[in-house]
């Protein structure tokens, strides 16, 4: 006997067809301008192509034509919901490139606000994420803490989103007073928070289905494909820069790497939770031990680095965001900038990630890779 | 020169990256040693800068070296960070540097692999070796116009299919077509470059 197929039980009438449909750019699950252009059978993917380029603004070509200060402010605009690690980023290249020293007060400040800005960043991440899967609890209750951190950024340097808070060679200000200790009261409440949300998601039986065995990955597989970040530690890859090439204070702060086994949307999910509470533990250790001191090393007034290349990482709350600058040495503006957009590389494993799963599970992976397009496109 | 056209740059155009040699006392780390022995002829030039080892392959070379840099135990260069190029015009060698970034999760060190290529040069594609190279090479051709072979999908990536020149190039005006694209959409690009030579004239 045939297999009970729709074909073979009522003929002709009931083939199916390959259907390419059109994700996008304008779904509100893409997190953005995203097109997916997916070919199903049913509604299983056998093949998805993904289209970028809406919000391609032209950063690199741009950088090359304003001088490094001004620089600082266009890098806020590619990963917009996490800005501040993009300034980090930046300024430490050039800082590398001029062989500046930092002072150590200004090396502590510049890794709490990285690590607020990795917790604001996973807030709006949890909260988006459940919310494509049908939570819609967790992303108020997500959206409610990250204001909290907003807060803090804009006493800081005024600015809730983008920050150009960071300068070569230091800050631009100095933290304003009363401003750690409300930063450790964030801590406290952040604490109960999370658990908060891991109630509502990590044992619910709807989240493990929908999430558990969705899009695995092996680590070899991953790191070949460019993964970063927590998507790549999900499959079991300790790669962590602040680690591996620590920068900032990163070298003298106690934390962990977590890391996952399955490779699966479920262990990402994981491996962001814990992160919660590593840079919670970061952001305690840094501002108790805030030294006091300048916070701006000597830098000449024209910034005019001498002629030469350098590549430089930092672990943005995405993955590895890498600048690679080059220097002529004769104009005020570096001759190339290069940015290497962790969401870029993260969104290339989505084709492999989504083949042989539902038209739902999609919404789900793009979810767990943690896009900004700002970022994909520049 | 008094009344020089104002986009006239001020300094004459650099001719080439700085690659200064490492200091006679310095050790070669393991991973180039390891390639100068596996892949002979492979290391053109080693550069040392701020702690960032570079080795300039000849383009001929490229896949033998970047297959041993992969496979090699003592390389295990297993991450590609980043691929990018960097756009020389007046150099006589090929205008263009194809830089690869290269990372290890294992053994935890960087190399950068530079080659030096020509407008039409041929390089070939390190997806076979690395996939995480499809999309950046696709944004490297988008952006430069360097001609990679073999590669399995190579259609430009952040501008439009249709679109005239690459953006990247460093005589690739900054602000695009402009009012050009009604004046001429076909050909807007090459209608700006006869413009500039008559302004320069």
């Amino acid at each position: 006997m045939d297999t009970l197929t729709p074909k073979t039980l009522y003929g002709e009438m009931f083939d199916t067809n390959e259907l390419v449909i059109n994700m996008g750019p304008q779904h509100p699950s893409t997190h953005g301008v995203l097109r997916v252009v997916l070919r199903l059978d049913g509604e299983k993917v056998i093949d998805a192509e993904v289209v970028i380029g809406y919000l391609h603004r032209g950063i690199e070509k741009l950088s090359e034509n304003r001088n490094w200060t001004q620089i600082i402010l266009l890098t806020d605009r590619m990963d917009y919901v996490a800005a501040a690690t993009n300034n980090v980023g930046y300024c430490q290249t050039v800082e590398k490139l001029m062989q500046l020293e930092v002072p150590r007060r200004a090396k502590y400040v510049r890794t709490i606000l990285c690590e607020l800005q990795r917790i604001a960043s996973h807030c709006l991440w949890v909260g988006t994420h459940a919310m494509d899967i049908g939570a819609m609890t967790v992303f108020l209750y997500a959206f409610r803490e990250r204001e909290l951190i907003l807060d803090l950024f804009e006493e800081f340097c005024g600015a809730r989103l983008t920050y150009n808070s960071m300068r070569i060679g230091g800050l631009p200000l100095d933290i304003p007073p009363g401003w750690d200790k409300k930063v450790l009261a964030f801590c406290d409440i952040m604490d109960a928070k999370i658990d908060e949300y891991e109630t509502l998601l990590t044992h619910n039986r709807i989240w493990l289905e929908r999430t558990k065995g969705i899009g695995v990955i092996s680590g070899p597989d991953a790191a070949a494909l460019g993964m970063c970040g927590p998507a790549l530690r999900g499959s079991g890859v300790a790669r962590d820069v602040r680690k591996d090439e620590p920068y900032a204070a990163y070298d003298e702060m106690e934390f962990d790497v977590p890391v996952g086994v399955a490779g699966d949307t479920y262990d990402r999910y994981l491996v962001r939770m814990e992160e919660f509470r590593q840079s919670l533990r970061i952001i305690r250790q840094a501002t108790e031990g805030i030294p006091e001191g300048p916070i701006v090393g000597k830098v000449p007034r024209l910034i005019k680095p001498a002629a030469g290349e350098t590549y430089h990482a930092i672990e943005s709350p995405k993955g590895e965001l890498g600048y690679f600058i080059v220097s002529d040495g004769k104009s005020t503006n570096p001759y190339r900038f290069r940015v290497r957009p962790p969401s870029f590389c993260n969104l290339q494993a989505l084709p492999r990630l989504v083949k042989g799963h539902l038209v739902a599970d999609v919404v789900a992976l793009i979810g767990s890779i943690d896009i900004v397009l700002g970022e994909v496109d520049r | 020169m008094a009344d020089a056209p104002e986009h006239a740059p001020k300094v004459a155009a650099p001719t080439g990256p700085v690659e200064p040699a490492p200091p006679a006392d310095a050790v070669l780390p393991a991973f180039i040693t390891s390639l100068q022995n596996g892949v002979a002829g492979s290391v053109a030039q080693v550069s040392l800068y701020l702690g960032d080892w570079t080795v300039i392959v000849p383009v001929s070379h490229l896949l033998q070296a970047v297959e041993h840099l992969r496979r090699a135990t003592d390389c295990a260069f297993d991450y590609l960070s980043d691929l990018t190029a960097t756009d020389w015009p007046p150099r006589k060698e090929g205008r263009f540097d194809v830089i690869y970034m290269l990372y290890s999760t294992r053994l935890r060190h960087r190399i950068r692999v530079k080659v030096k290529v020509a407008e039409d040069t041929p390089v070939p594609s390190v997806t076979g070796v690395w996939p995480a190279a499809n999309w950046l090479e696709r944004e490297v051709f988008d952006m430069f116009g360097v001609n990679f072979t073999g590669h399995p999908d190579r259609r430009r990536i952040l501008m439009p299919e249709d679109w005239q020149g690459h953006p990247q190039r460093k005589d690739y005006p900054l602000e695009g077509p402009g009012e050009l694209l009604m004046e001429s959409p076909l050909d807007w690009l090459k209608l700006r470059q006869a413009r500039e030579e008559m302004d320069i004239e």
